[in-house]
């Protein structure tokens, strides 16, 4: 069976009739947050996060969030209040030819800025090879991480997280 | 033996019952919360994720800092703490036997608040005695207060939250998590929180069950099985998985002894974790003066908690005239608001008609007493 319920990964589906997904539109015009929620559970602090008020939600703090294509700048301020961690910042057009991908990440130890790291997708696999582009830590970030990472442009719609890496 | 007494005694320091003293001291009641463990807080400091919610429930914030945040009010509050104090004892008349510091005491308070909350529930397989084999709230417990790896290679039984979020923190604490093992065709517990696994490469495999943990005098290797819509193993499906660890995360049931012991009513609802005390929106048992609060009302988790902690608080002062019946109704509709939240949506459905049942069947019993009193 296909579908998060069932694998842990949200189907193509599932993420294609996500509100919080981004038009392909939107997705060609730069940065962009990408909210991967895709079942109705009791949250809500991404809404109140945006301070730009691109993220909603209709109704019950069950609904799924609302991405405003229009109004999200992709700070990226999003990605870390997530409890869920299902919140990524996509630039689809950082170089002619590389994406960066911004991903919440909450394991130690954290790489260093121009690593090169296994980029995973939803999952786990290794698709390609990724450059550390920025490691963002700050107290609001509730000890999450904020890892950018550049890879092949691509595969914007598949790299999701890194490998962990060995323990000293 | 040396009596202490108070105006509302509670029994567990947990989310709940935390919740409870901070609303009851808050009336100018003389609160003793006692608790058989040498520090306060229960499970919550061993939560280190993010919890769900809405902003009025620290939505975002880690679980450990929810339970700081509980201690300073409630330091500040007039309620008095005992720890390593154990309540061996609770009697129809309300008076309890407690044990503290190796020493006997009867407690006595005309209002007392249950908040016990829960234990794990244990799943037997060939293999299932050996060392290696243990609770997921033990080796959440061992990883998050102890600093302690159960294992290098642990095989998680139960996809519930429970299941997810302690795989995922044996990961951060730096144990490999060989495989998520559910036996109901469907993850348990939420998408996000199975995603985050999914994206560390652990495997998740439903409608599959542990065979046999193997291994002389610890655990080395475990076998899975896939099993058919009616729960039996499917022959020819076994395989083997390298483990040193199991941990089982089947699921808890409510600490009911003492709600038993002193006579309170009790409803069957599996969806609860079992037998669960009777109680009424004010969360008074059919035992009058005895309220329940928290896992003990049927397994939820910390933010209803801490729901149910305030309505019981609120609800014991009211009785004893530190709060008008206005204010406690007041303060009722804000917590009534918030819990609804909690138990909507596809997850909180079940709880929500669980919750309704139990509270029908309260109002049913009372009734049933109001005619024979007729009589």
């Amino acid at each position: 069976m296909d579908g998060v319920a069932y694998t842990g990964i949200p189907s193509l589906q599932e993420l294609s009739s996500c509100p919080g997904v981004p038009s392909e539109e939107r997705m060609n015009k730069g940065r962009v947050a990408v909210i991967e929620c895709v079942q109705e559970i009791p949250c809500n602090p991404c809404v109140a996060t945006c301070k730009f008020g691109a993220i909603s939600m209709k109704g019950e703090i069950t609904s799924l969030p609302c991405l405003d294509g229009d109004r999200c700048t992709g700070c990226g301020q999003c990605i870390a209040q997530c409890p869920g961690l299902a919140i990524t910042v996509i630039n689809r057009n950082y170089s002619e030819t590389e994406a960066t991908v911004d991903f919440p990440y909450e394991y130690l130890p954290l790489p260093q800025k121009g690593d090169i790291v296994d980029a995973v997708n939803r999952a786990g696999e290794t698709v390609c090879r990724g450059k550390v582009d920025r490691v963002v830590r700050q107290p609001s970030y509730e000890g999450t991480s904020v890892i950018s990472l550049i890879i092949p442009k691509q595969y914007f719609n598949e790299v999701r997280s890194m490998k962990r890496l060995e323990r000293p | 033996m040396e009596k202490i007494s108070a105006d509302i005694v509670i029994i567990g320091a947990g989310p709940a019952g935390l919740c409870a003293a901070v609303q009851a001291a808050g009336s100018g009641a003389r609160v003793i919360v006692v608790d058989e463990n040498k520090r306060p807080g229960g499970q919550l400091f061993k939560q280190i994720h993010k919890f769900f919610g809405s902003r009025e429930h620290s939505a975002g914030v880690r679980g450990y800092r929810i339970g700081e945040q509980l201690l300073e009010k409630v330091e500040k509050s007039s309620a008095q703490v005992m720890l390593d104090s154990l309540v061996y004892g609770l009697m129809p008349d309300k008076s309890m036997g407690l044990i503290h510091s190796g020493k006997s005491y009867l407690l006595e308070a005309p209002k007392i608040i249950i908040a016990a909350g829960a234990k794990e529930n244990y799943m037997a397989f060939p293999g299932s005695t050996l060392p290696g084999v243990m609770g997921a709230g033990a080796a959440q417990t061992m990883v998050n207060i102890n600093r302690v790896l159960p294992g290098e290679k642990i095989v998680m039984l139960g996809s519930g939250n429970v299941g997810l979020i302690v795989s995922y923190q044996l990961l951060q604490a730096g144990a490999e998590v060989v495989a998520v093992v559910e036996g109901a065709p469907k993850i348990g517990g939420y998408g996000v929180h199975a995603a985050k696994l999914r994206r560390a490469g652990v495997p998740i495999y439903v409608s599959h069950t542990i065979k046999r943990a193997i291994g002389a005098d610890c655990v080395t290797g475990v076998e899975i099985a896939q099993v058919d819509s009616k729960w039996k193993i499917v022959p020819g499906t076994e395989q083997h998985l390298n483990a040193d660890t199991v941990c089982l995360a089947v699921g808890l049931n409510p600490m009911t002894e003492l709600a038993w012991m002193c006579g309170c009513r009790f409803v069957y609802i599996p969806s609860f974790g079992g037998h669960v005390p009777l109680h009424d929106e004010n969360m008074e048992t059919t035992v009058p003066g005895v309220y329940v609060a928290g896992d003990i009302t049927g397994v939820e988790e910390a933010s209803c908690a801490m729901e149910e902690g305030n309505l019981a608080g609120i609800f014991a002062a009211q009785a004893l005239g530190y709060y008008t019946q206005e204010q406690a109704q007041e303060k009722k509709q804000d917590v009534i608001r918030r819990l609804d939240e909690l138990r909507s949506g596809y997850f909180g459905k079940i709880r929500r008609e669980s919750k309704k049942k139990q509270i029908d069947a309260m109002h049913r019993y009372l009734s049933l007493v109001a005619k024979a009193g007729v009589k």
